[in-house]
């Protein structure tokens, strides 16, 4: 024999993987862990919608107040309306008191009255709306309702704060139950992971236990899966973020700035948010194989 | 490399001297007094035996033991044969000393050290102290011939470049020069064979345990696979060979351990 050991195919050697790829699993898990991902993706764009549009509604509630004035004695409701305004003009931090125009006050009941029903024969309050200076501190319903009783308006002050606190509590609850679904898609995804592993260390049972005897470390062992379904899970949640990146920059195509309803204005920036899906989706699926691997090789004599 | 024959004849060098994990010393092979300590329990000092079995008992599962009583000793560098009818409790044994399987009771000691008192963080160093061939040899069908006999090395952690030369020229030597990129299930049995031998040895380990090793392959492959063995225990390697073939166990005068429904006996050589 006159063979050199560096012939023919020794130079040109690399390593194989000592995992084999199982095409068929890896696609299913993909597919799966994708649309799990892709759940996910929505969850959390959901949430950042669903904060922001809680967000602009306290705000611009907590800008203005709704002042409600009724005529004393033989005053019109026009003058006592004019009074306030003029009023609440000047209190310190108001930057304009503005008398709601009839018709607007008649619109605002219509709902409740219908269009047929003779609103102008009906003895309608009249409503004056304040809106506060942006720089804070916006004067309090006390201090209004105190201006007002001074100048012998009698009127009442609704500075929206039952209706912020229900819309602050409202979007906290959105945002609550999306990153809730979000972690328990996330939840699903590692259990899906979980079997996986399971699944691809019994269809491997005969190179693990090849690879034990021969001397390799349990954790080199647990490894070798834990990269291969962090892999995997990488790819799927690059997929299922992507996609939901798509379906969200749809629905912003399509709705505008508003979105398409005004419960979920996405912006564009809500997009970047997939950006961590294939990092995070990963990092669930090393845990999940890690501890699922690590029990099964530790069970090996 | 185009040889005529799958079988090529061996090298003048030895193609165990070379696939060390250890800087080889220039004229014996043998690791050089400046190598770093060896893995799994340290440098093999004095008479320690390199196996020692007192009164080992095994069973799977619930099943009634099927090693009973199992007492001997394997010094450095020794070369035994275990023999004995199918059943007797060779392969049993041969789990014991490669760690796939504990004792049920008694105590078996590997390299000076009980095997139930090693924390099983240092059983991989002292695994890749044994090479193993296997009986049904237990080859990575997905892995090339090339990969599967590098197996050792690479799980050592050594780097392909030091030492897929070594891996080739084993090959060769085994005649399986042009079969680098088989994969196992494309190899005939005899092939299979000798690549699960060089598996075992390229590390070249302080024990080596053969399970039937000669057992599909031609007389003549078997000499040679004998003198392979051999020639790996003159470099200091410990051998156990489980063997039903009497010609190979004669032709080879070591010393035979005859084992016999789970009991040992000695036929010949040294007893324990």
């Amino acid at each position: 024999m006159t063979k050199k050991p560096d012939d023919d195919a020794a130079p040109r050697w690399r390593p194989a993987p000592l995992l084999p790829r199982d095409p068929a699993q890896d696609i299913l898990l993909v597919f799966v862990t994708g649309v799990l991902c892709f759940f996910a993706c929505v969850a959390v764009i959901a949430a950042l919608a669903a904060s922001r549009a809680a967000g602009g509604w306290t705000a611009q509630l907590k800008d203005s107040a709704t002042v409600l004035v009724r005529p004393v004695g033989d005053e019109s409701a026009d003058t006592a309306a004019g009074r306030a305004a003029a009023t609440l003009g000047g209190v310190k931090g108001v930057a304009e008191a503005r008398v709601l125009e009839k018709d607007k006050a008649e619109a605002l009941v219509e709902p409740w009255l219908g269009p047929a029903a003779q609103v102008a024969d009906l003895p309608l309050p009249r409503l004056v709306t304040v809106q506060f200076d942006a720089k804070p501190p916006s004067p309090t319903s006390g201090q209004l309702s105190a201006a007002l009783k001074s100048a012998g308006v009698d009127a009442v002050v609704d500075d929206h704060s039952r209706w912020i606190g229900d819309i602050v509590r409202a979007g906290a609850a959105a945002r609550i139950a999306a990153l809730a679904a979000a972690a328990l898609i996330a939840l699903a995804a590692s259990a899906v992971i979980a079997f996986a592993t399971r699944a691809g260390l019994a269809a491997r049972h005969e190179i693990v236990e090849v690879l034990h005897l021969a001397g390799a470390e349990d954790r080199a062992i647990v490894r070798l899966f834990q990269d291969r379904l962090a892999e995997l899970a990488a790819l799927a949640g690059a997929l299922g973020g992507a996609a939901a990146a798509l379906v969200a920059a749809m629905v912003r195509l399509m709705g505008g700035a508003d979105g398409l309803t005004p419960v979920l204005p996405i912006a564009w920036s809500d997009l970047l948010a997939v950006l961590a899906c294939p990092l995070i989706a990963a990092a669930v699926a090393a845990v999940a194989t890690r501890i699922t691997a690590a029990r099964m090789v530790g069970g090996l004599p | 490399m185009a040889a005529e024959s799958d079988v090529t004849a061996p090298t003048s060098r030895s193609p165990i001297s070379a696939p060390m994990s250890r800087t080889p010393d220039a004229e014996t092979g043998l690791p050089s007094e400046t190598d770093p300590p060896r893995e799994g329990g340290g440098p093999i000092t004095g008479p320690e035996p390199i196996v020692r079995f007192e009164s080992v008992g095994m069973r799977y599962g619930r099943a009634p033991e099927v090693l009973q009583d199992v007492s001997f000793e394997l010094q450095p560098g020794s070369f035994h044969f275990l023999t004995g009818p199918s059943g007797a409790g060779k392969s049993s044994l041969l789990k014991l000393i490669y760690l796939a399987h504990r004792p049920s009771r008694g105590r078996v000691s590997l390299f000076g050290r009980d095997v139930l008192s090693v924390p099983r963080r240092e059983t991989p160093a002292l695994r890749r102290r044994i090479g193993v061939v296997f009986q049904e040899y237990r080859l990575l069908d997905h892995l090339s011939a090339f990969d599967n006999a590098a197996l050792p090395l690479r799980l050592a952690g050594l780097k392909p470049a030091s030492y897929q030369g070594d891996v080739a020229e084993l090959l060769t030597w085994v005649g399986l020069g042009r079969r680098f990129n088989a994969l196992p299930p494309t190899l005939a049995g005899g092939e299979k064979q000798r690549l699960a031998i060089a598996r075992a040895v390229v590390g070249r380990p302080d024990l080596l345990l053969a399970d039937e090793p000669t057992g599909n392959i031609d007389r003549q492959m078997g000499l040679r696979i004998l003198r392979l063995l051999t020639e790996l225990n003159r470099l200091g390697t410990t051998i156990l060979v489980a063997s039903h073939d009497p010609d190979l166990v004669a032709r080879s005068g070591m010393p035979v351990m005859e084992m016999d429904k789970g009991r040992l006996t000695w036929r010949q050589g040294s007893a324990p």
